[in-house]
């Protein structure tokens, strides 16, 4: 059967918002109906038709269930642009849900959760309510996932209702579907929300693990997904429960295959019984690999996972090696994928075989492939030790091939062997030297180098190898360089004849005076000063004793692995990274800020009576916090009056925080300060806090309010590492807080105190603790902005020489589609609030491209190109610096500052 | 762990959204455009399928949050699994095009709020329907089955409709194994595996209980256990791994290790399995290329059967790579016809019919261009096979019994078919 409906795609041309609305007012049935499918095809098409709003709602009224199913459609679509006119929809809806018919039902509460309208969202709990007990478990399934719908809009109102409890009864329902959706909503509230509001307990444990054998395949992955959260108390429970979803291992859908593996995985851990253990390796083995058998995407994330697997458990497929082997229609992805479990599973027992297939591979079109396949002969040869001689002939009649890029890869593994069973394959050497001409890429030329250099005493000739790669030396990049600077001193150390030793003048010389690679340059002159004080001392270093390596790239740190394995078939484990590294939070705690005025003020003036009790009673919320943190700002003497011990720096903070109040509504990024803790999760105490720049310095702007019983004293903090080591410059001076009340702090900060590793993130952890409490840890995000000091403006002719002078690879562009430049003078301001300067702007067409720069600390200059038209959104902005690594940060706090 | 999506798209292959439903409001529509730009133009399709551009993740269907992958790729099969069975097997941009309004209210049922719903086609088609008009409750509510349209989405047997009444009950058993074989230029097997499925076509009346009985070695073993008397001999075979249905009662596999379920009506795949030990190969293939110096190359390949004499297979394919840089061929062959396709780089030789215990030979010359800029060695890809065996399982698979029981105690007609097809067939050489 087929339809014809792509006929309301095509339209006349003349006036067709207005034919339509025509049609949409006819008195007959049918033509209405085909109005209305018009409509849903311009949208579809992305046209905007939600001038029709008025006309489309009209036809909501209906006995025919597709036209109703359509209008639904078209509010969901367009209430969010019409929430005044959305509110026409409400009788319709509430009469819907308490139709005759469960699929209305049904239909009616799953529309009405769609709709992110605060109106309609008000409307929605009644019927809600309702259809949560309704007798029909369709209607009730839907209901459930309205829930979480609802939570996603207003989470407060979920929990006022009392939605959670009746979502919790749900899971004792009789109907298996009902049950696992109720699981799936939960899971995401809890996830949503940093409270415990699901909790697994060995009952609620047994009712899932029943409705498991029951219910559909999709609500088999909920069921197992959040159980697989559950920590057995014991080795026998554990035992237990994966022996109830062992069957699972045997299901047509993969999704349901990959979280039984995971939950059973997480419950191993606990069992202690070898025997069980075996056994279970052996059950999942073939299950894992009959996921190889289906769709190529689906193989890859099944890769993916086997990936970890094998890392934690390598027995379960120990003996499965086969089935990895590349088919050769499979796409390059999987091969990659492959490939890597190959290694992992290479053993002395299978190393014959798995170097035939990777010799095999390494003759394939793919170079990234070829290359790859190469690599992992020498990644064999280093982790299995008997197998390595094999591994190198393998190479050896690889690099008779000739094909360029295997010699080069060829020879990259070829040092790491090398550097694993030092002066056991010299006699290789002769080999590699043939091919010395073709080396044009940076890694090869720079391991060849270092052979040369490593074994220049039986290599005859090694001295005028070296030399042919000193001609070229000042164009080489940095890495050859360095390789061809140790190599030359290691020859000289080793040969210290007339040739050498001119060789070393003219590298020391490059290498020194005629180079401004700082590394290169540090090394030279160590070497100079070594060789020209003590030619022995240099031997001892410079020709000591490497320690061996082992092969460890691609392994996973054991905390990580433990981590992605409880998040297996996610996202998580595909990337191979923690869900948090990848999941972006500042969107929803933005929308939540958002979203909660409107709420706050809405129940505010609810007319809703049981509403405005339950706001009555219940304890402050985020939006009442942060009114009254404006309250107290704007009387700051009181608040400071009782500070046990006056201090300069307290006085100066509150002296700077009158004009905080001040600056408030001004400054385009001044929000009232963010909860980093809220009172729920502090026991009562309430702290939020932002970092702020006044006149140069960086504070720490806090806010603290306490909630709890009793009264508070004896307040400290500290700053765990972070990017910028930042630090408190003086202690946290807050007065003893009672019941109730607040105060307001400004702690200065230190910057490079204490200064953590690894590339730079907005992290910053802090501790805040008190007499009475424990203390309490929270995290808050840093802003590059406050770093960017006073004297970042530059002159014109210093921004173009600086421009110029850092290369490309300096230069780091990114889009931000959703910010629209309404005013160029207006955004200049908002960016020089921010110490971001204006230098010159020209006219590109029509889009205006602005220059600003800006200076961290420690003098890295920021050079800033911004390309926008005015009014329309997108922006477009390059960063040239000399640390391009601060680049993510800095379009962060960008894209912060404009946004709003 | 939420596995909820946030949209699904149907994009073109350049990319123009045909229909997009968004379930959540967390992405934006620019996300399709940087889709577009990131993934449908670069050139390479062989890029990863999971990709995450600015916040946002794509499995070729987004989502964001640490969402279940696989659960995210199997729904995507399925859906078009689904379409297809709606719009009678084609699913391109026409047959969206054309059924817009079907696919949205799919879309709203098939998921919600991001999570998979029901997929099976057999249920939804009950109160979906091509014509939409058929509003239960509006007219004549004793015309159509479907006020108990909710219940069974929801129960316990959501595949199966009640009331079903066939004149004639008939059951329609298919085994399709397909082999998958990679053979090393020399003859040795380096990897070989029968992936197979058991399709079934059911026409039986009310709610009947199946059970189905195969050779397979822990099946027997736990049977005679039960029984208590000694195993039948014959040939047994042991199945590595069984994935089934989902109406198979897997608890009761796990414990008794009989297939027993309540099928859907009309055509479904009961199980799969795969086989590593023991697999009869139905053919073999000896190649020997020789290149003659730069512009020359000798083939010769011989084809064995090696299943029964009086078995034949169907529609054999033997692709046999050649360089690009071919100019003529020139062929013998003792059986079927032979031609060289350029487009793939093959001398294609096709046999239509193919009798056991044979063994046709080809025997090619293949002159080439001799070029100039051709530096790199041809790095010849491995011939590759097509066929069909009917009555030949490679795994030696065969039904003992099905039996049906159902309360009314009608009779059955069982039909059994094997078929063995190729799956992957390559040889090296």
């Amino acid at each position: 059967m087929s339809g014809h409906d792509s006929k309301y795609f095509s339209t006349t041309k003349k006036g067709e918002i207005p034919e339509l609305k025509e049609e949409l007012n006819s008195q007959y049935k049918d033509k209405r109906k085909d109005a209305v499918k018009k409509v849903i095809a311009a949208m579809t098409v992305g046209k905007d038709v939600s001038s029709l709003f008025t006309d489309v709602v009209n036809c909501m009224q209906t006995e025919n269930l597709e036209l109703k199913k359509l209008v639904y459609l078209y509010l969901i679509n367009y209430a969010k642009s019409q929430p005044d006119l959305a509110i026409l929809a409400v009788n319709t809806f509430v009469k819907d849900s308490q139709d005759p018919n469960p699929l209305i039902r049904a239909l009616a509460v799953r529309t009405m959760g769609c709709i992110r309208v605060d109106k309609i969202t008000e409307y929605l709990c009644d019927p809600l309510q309702r259809c949560l007990k309704d007798d029909d478990p369709y209607v009730r399934k839907t209901a459930a996932i309205c829930v979480a719908k609802l939570y996603d809009i207003n989470a407060e109102l979920v929990e006022d209702r009392g939605f959670l409890e009746a979502l919790k009864d749900l899971i004792s329902d009789n109907n298996p579907m009902v049950v696992a959706n109720a699981v799936a909503a939960l899971s995401e509230i809890q996830e949503s929300g940093n409270r415990s509001i699901f909790e697994l307990t060995s009952n609620t444990l047994t009712k899932l693990l029943t409705a498991l054998n029951e219910c559909t395949e999709w609500g088999q992955v909920f069921i197992l997904d959040s159980l697989s959260k559950y920590k057995a108390a014991d080795p026998r429970e554990a035992e237990n429960i994966v022996e109830r979803v062992t069957p699972r291992l045997q299901h047509a859908n993969c999704a349901v295959v990959l979280s039984a593996v995971k939950m059973i995985l997480q419950q191993m851990e606990l069992i202690t019984s070898t025997d069980v253990v075996r056994n279970l390796c052996k059950k999942m083995a073939p299950p894992l690999v009959t996921l190889l058998s289906a769709e190529p995407e689906i193989q890859y994330v099944a890769l993916r996972n086997i990936n970890l697997i094998v890392q934690k458990r390598p027995t379960i497929l120990a003996h499965e090696i086969k089935v990895f082997f590349c088919k050769y229609n499979d796409p390059i992805y999987v091969k990659m994928e492959k490939l890597e479990i190959m290694i992992k599973l290479a053993s002395d027992r299978n190393v014959d075989q798995v170097l035939l297939e990777f010799k095999e591979y390494a003759t394939e079109v793919d170079v990234d492939f070829v290359r790859k396949a190469v690599r992992a002969i020498g990644r064999c040869a280093i982790k299995l030790e008997r197998a390595a001689e094999r591994c190198i002939s393998v190479l050896l009649e690889l690099i008779k091939i000739k094909v360029n890029y295997v010699v080069q890869e060829a020879i990259i593994v070829i040092k790491d062997i090398f550097r694993r069973y030092p002066n056991t394959y010299e006699s290789i050497i002769a080999t590699l030297c043939e091919s010395l001409d073709t080396l044009d890429e940076p890694e090869a030329k720079a391991s060849m180098i270092w052979i040369i250099g490593e074994y220049a005493e039986r290599i005859d000739n090694a001295d005028e190898l070296l030399e042919s790669f000193l001609e070229t030396f000042p164009e080489e990049p940095a890495q050859v360089q360095l390789q061809l600077l140790t190599a030359t001193v290691k020859l000289f150390l080793k040969k210290p004849t007339e040739g050498p030793q001119q060789m070393i003048q003219v590298v020391l010389n490059n290498a020194t005076v005629e180079t401004d690679n700082p590394d290169l340059r540090d090394r030279a002159y160590i070497y100079w000063r070594l060789l020209s004080t003590d030619p022995e001392a240099a031997k001892d270093v410079v020709l000591a004793e490497k320690p061996v390596i082992s092969d460890d790239s691609n392994q996973l740190e054991p905390s990580l692995l433990d981590e992605l394995l409880a998040n297996i078939a996610t996202l998580s484990s595909v990337y191979h990274k923690p869900p948090e590294a990848f999941i972006t939070r500042v969107k929803t705690t933005q929308r939540t800020e958002e979203d909660e005025y409107p709420d706050g003020g809405e129940t505010a003036y609810s007319e809703s009576p049981s509403q405005g009790a339950d706001s009555g009673t219940s304890p402050p919320t985020a939006s009442s916090g942060q009114h009254s943190a404006r309250q107290t700002v704007a009387v700051p003497g009181a608040a400071a009056a009782p500070a046990p011990v006056p201090d300069l720096l307290d006085l100066m903070g509150d002296g700077n925080n009158a004009l905080v109040s001040v600056d408030q509504p001004t400054t385009p990024s001044g929000p009232p300060l963010p909860i980093v803790l809220a009172a729920s999760a502090g026991q009562g105490l309430q702290i939020s806090a932002q970092l702020v720049r006044r006149d140069g310095q960086i504070y720490y702007s806090m806010f603290l309010e306490n909630n709890s019983a009793i009264a508070l004293d004896g307040f400290m903090i500290q700053f765990n590492k972070n990017t910028f080591g930042l630090a408190a410059g003086g202690p946290l001076t807050v007065p003893q807080l009672q019941p109730g009340a607040s105060a307001n702090t400004l702690l200065p900060m230190v910057t490079f105190q204490n200064i953590a590793p690894g590339p730079p993130n907005t992290l910053l952890q802090v501790a805040v603790k008190n007499n009475q409490q424990p203390v309490w840890y929270f995290s808050d995000k840093i802003s590059l902005a406050v770093f960017l000091s006073e004297d970042g403006k530059m002159e014109r002719s210093t921004f173009l020489e600086t421009w110029k002078s850092l290369p490309d690879s300096n230069e780091v562009l990114k889009d931000f589609p959703g910010i629209v430049i309404n005013s160029i003078e207006a955004t200049l301001d908002t960016l020089a609030a921010s110490n971001m300067f204006f230098i010159a702007k020209r006219k590109n067409a029509n889009q205006d491209v602005l220059y600003l720069s800006a200076k961290l600390p420690r003098g890295i200059p920021l050079l800033i190109e911004l390309t926008a038209v005015v009014g329309v959104p997108g922006l477009k902005c390059a960063l040239k610096t000399p640390s391009p690594e601060m680049a993510p940060l800095f379009f962060e706090s960008l894209e912060n500052l404009l946004k709003s | 762990m939420p596995v909820s999506a946030s949209a699904i798209y149907f994009l073109n292959l350049r990319g123009d959204v045909l229909i997009n439903r968004l379930y959540r409001d967390d992405v934006g529509g620019n996300m399709v455009d940087a889709f577009r730009t990131h993934i449908m133009q670069t050139k390479e399709l062989g890029t990863c399928p999971v990709r995450q551009i600015g916040g946002c993740s794509f499995f070729y269907m987004r989502v964001s949050s640490n969402a279940n992958v696989a659960c995210a790729f199997k729904f995507v099969v399925e859906a078009v699994h689904l379409f297809k069975s709606y719009f009678g097997g084609s699913f391109d941009e026409d047959a969206i095009r054309n059924n817009f309004v079907l696919i949205y209210e799919l879309l709203d049922e098939i998921m919600d709020f991001g999570y998979p719903q029901n997929l099976s086609p057999e249920i939804l088609k009950l109160y979906i329907t091509q014509e939409g008009v058929r509003s239960p409750f509006s007219s004549k509510p004793s015309d159509k089955p479907v006020p108990n349209a909710t219940l069974q989405v929801t129960g316990a047997v959501g595949w199966r409709r009640e009331g079903l009444v066939y004149k004639k009950n008939e059951v329609f058993l298919d085994i399709v194994e397909s082999v998958n074989l990679l053979m090393s230029s020399k003859g040795s097997v380096l990897r070989c595996d029968v992936t197979g499925k058991v399709l079934m076509k059911c026409f039986l009346s009310g709610m009947p209980d199946l059970k189905l009985g195969l050779n397979d070695k822990i099946g027997l073993e736990k049977e005679s256990q039960i029984k208590s008397r000694p195993m039948k001999s014959g040939k047994t075979i042991e199945l590595d791994d069984v994935t089934f249905h989902q109406c198979v009662n897997l608890t009761r596999f796990n414990s008794e290790k009989t297939v027993s379920f309540v099928p859907p009506d009309g055509e479904f795949e009961l199980m799969k399995y795969r086989i590593t030990e023991g697999v009869n190969l139905p053919f073999r293939v000896l190649p020997t290329i020789k290149e003659l110096g730069r512009t020359r190359m000798e083939v010769n390949v011989k084809v064995k059967s090696v299943f029964g004499a009086k078995m034949f297979a169907l529609g054999v394919v033997i692709k046999i790579p050649v360089p690009k840089q071919t100019a003529k061929t020139s062929f013998q062959v003792t059986s079927g016809k032979a031609k060289y396709n350029p487009a793939i780089d093959c001398l294609v030789w096709k046999i239509r019919k193919f009798p056991g215990q044979t063994e046709p030979t080809l025997s090619a010359e293949v002159e080439l261009i001799s070029t100039m800029t051709e530096k790199k060695s041809w790095n010849r890809p491995p011939i590759q096979m097509e066929f069909q065996v009917p009555m030949f399982t490679a795994s030696g698979l065969r039904v003992r019994f099905l039996k049906v029981w159902e309360k009314s105690g009608y009779n059955t007609v069982e039909w059994v078919r094997y078929i063995t097809k190729a799956g992957s067939y390559e040889i090296r050489c």
